[in-house]
């Protein structure tokens, strides 16, 4: 935890969690308690929500508007800066105490891409945007599909916890070999009306399909779904079927005709899964946040997103959608996490395997930016992060860092 | 669009036309009556709803959904919000926002055999009290709000859930029907493990 979540780039929340000036959420830096703030001029803040008298966290809310948090120990109180403004009968501490030394402790350094916030301890990283490298075309598609990518995360999160490693969720995100059996329950409830439905491409012949996955670098992975899908309208078109789905596309339709599709396409992910070292999952027009809690267990969050410029109609079915893989998918999925964690347990049997695709002639292709692409079941996205892993946990003199 | 208009489509456990704007407009609506105070009502028609009720809390801790499912009405909403106490599922998003359709497709979805997260399948037991009835006979409609206590257990662990049910019940000619159940858990917008059983 120290090792990675305490040196590297970690995002944090999005911009528009922290809407007006003053808000502020908490949010974890690793196991660090976090109070993201926006001061009274707009400025961002990562405070570590640790009272620098007693430890005691000052901010117990998950998030609101405050122009100061005072630790209900023995009433320290400090600005949404950081600042300390205020210490019940200070003359026992001294002449010398001077309240600018005792301000919260920040993250040394916050940085924004497009309204994802992260913050990294290490004072010595490169840029953010050398850190997320290739990644950022992919979230630039993500968040240029709405209008004036003007994204929201203002409606709401589930939060599933799973008795297993933060890596188990990361592992899964980019790996295309497991849907045809992870998630049959969700695929054989699709065909229910006799209809084949989104997903069901990974159970044929994945390897010679168009989908392929991506290690982009610095620990980033890639999925891409949308070869599978053709034109204005496919997405929707292919989508499981949503609450008031038929009169929904009806009424759209009628009212919107040529721009119709994209206001359909909208309701429905993204069609790639990004995966953003160390924590951050965008899958469909979710957000997914990974906060390990301990080696054996995990919060995976899903924000729900929302966007500007569209029919209040369209968020809504962008609500229904992003309901539906949280409660028939993800749950298969954390059952499997969480049995891997039972088999991991097995000291005699220690090594799982990850080489599908390894040395396989002809199977990847590696391009001049060293982006590693292969057949979307390949395991390569699990051989390019560890990668990143082991140089995070083995650089000399990690222990002493932070 | 109504239903009467598409004949062909009034099959709701295929097709969805009733989730439309006015139907959110009065979920919305009925979301803030919970909240009412209701006056006392006949002692027979607490006693038929809590019999509603308890007969529903059965067939789901016996995994009898499909009676389970003829419990509702055609046109009808299961809910579990994310946001305590209901919000607008217009803008938040929800742990179940079952319609007709979706309903059937998530006891389809149980009866796979393929869904790992239960498999073993959850034990539930649940108690409902606290019941309280709104009748409105002249437009064929109840409300009934309970709280509930429902233990679950799987793979070796036992976990509680509590909170608040709120069913609009209406009336058809096989009797009453669940029109809208909304499903309050306490700690609604935490973290849960495996949140998969029917509440």
């Amino acid at each position: 935890m120290r090792h990675i979540f305490g040196y590297t780039w970690v995002y944090l929340a999005h911009e528009t969690q922290l809407p007006t000036a003053n808000s502020f959420r908490t949010a974890y830096l690793g196991l660090r308690p976090l109070i993201l703030t926006r001061d009274k001029h707009g400025e961002l803040h990562a405070l570590l929500n640790r009272c620098r008298h007693r430890a005691a966290t000052v901010c117990r809310e998950e998030s609101g508007t405050a122009k100061s948090f005072q630790c209900p120990y023995h009433g320290w109180t400090y600005q949404n800066t950081g600042e300390l403004i205020g210490v019940p009968w200070p003359d026992a501490y001294g002449t010398d105490f001077r309240r600018k030394d005792w301000s919260l402790a920040q993250v040394p350094r916050i940085e924004t891409y497009r309204g994802f916030v992260f913050g990294t301890l290490n004072e010595s990283a490169p840029p953010l945007t050398d850190h997320l490298g290739e990644v950022r075309r992919l979230l630039d598609y993500w968040i240029d599909r709405a209008p004036g990518g003007d994204v929201r995360v203002e409606s709401g999160a589930h939060r599933m916890v799973y008795r297993g490693n933060w890596k188990l969720a990361y592992d899964n995100a980019a790996d295309g070999y497991h849907p045809a059996f992870s998630h049959r329950s969700l695929l054989q409830m699709a065909q229910r009306l006799g209809e084949s439905r989104d997903m069901t491409y990974f159970g044929q012949s994945p390897d010679q399909g168009p989908m392929y996955v991506q290690y982009l670098g610095n620990g980033h992975n890639f999925i891409d779904q949308r070869p599978s899908y053709d034109g204005a309208g496919s997405f929707w078109a292919n989508q499981r079927p949503q609450p008031g789905r038929e009169g929904f596309e009806e009424r759209i339709r009628e009212r919107y005709g040529d721009q119709a599709d994209t206001y359909l396409d909208l309701c429905v992910g993204a069609q790639i899964n990004l995966n953003i070292f160390p924590n951050l999952l965008l899958i469909g027009n979710q957000i997914q946040v990974i906060e390990p809690f301990a080696v054996d267990r995990t919060q995976l969050t899903w924000y729900a997103t929302t966007v500007g410029g569209v029919p209040d109609e369209v968020n809504a079915m962008r609500m229904r959608t992003q309901e539906d893989f949280p409660a028939f998918g993800e749950p298969d999925d954390q059952a499997n996490f969480e049995e891997c964690q039972r088999g991991l347990a097995v000291p005699e049997v220690e090594w799982v395997l990850m080489n599908r695709g390894y040395g396989v002639e002809g199977r990847q292709k590696v391009s001049e930016d060293g982006v590693v692409t292969g057949p979307v079941t390949d395991e390569l996205h699990m051989r390019g992060y560890f990668e990143e892993w082991v140089r995070l946990m083995s650089r000399a003199g990690a222990e002493d860092d932070t | 669009m109504t239903r009467e208009a598409v004949p062909d489509y009034s099959d709701t456990s295929r097709w969805s036309y009733y989730v439309d704007p006015s139907f959110y407009a009065d979920l919305v609506e009925l979301s803030g009556e919970w909240y009412d105070d209701w006056p006392p009502c006949a002692l027979e028609v607490k006693a038929d709803a809590e019999a509603l009720l308890h007969r529903e809390a059965r067939l789901l801790d016996e995994a009898r959904f499909n009676e389970w499912l003829d419990m509702y009405s055609r046109e009808c909403l299961y809910w579990v919000p994310v946001t305590p106490g209901g919000g607008d599922p217009r803008a938040e998003v929800s742990h179940a926002f079952d319609d007709r359709r979706r309903l059937t497709d998530r006891v389809y979805w149980l009866r796979t055999g393929l869904a790992f997260c239960q498999i073993p399948q959850s034990r539930t037991r649940r108690i409902v009290g606290n019941v309280e009835v709104l009748d409105e006979p002249d437009n064929g409609r109840r409300r009934v709000r309970s709280s509930f206590l429902l233990t679950e257990f799987r793979a070796g662990t036992t976990k509680l859930y509590s909170g608040w049910y709120g069913h609009a019940l209406t009336r058809d000619d096989d009797g009453w029907k669940i029109r809208t159940k909304q499903v309050n858990l306490l700690d609604s917008e935490h973290g849960h493990e495996n949140l998969t059983i029917v509440f």
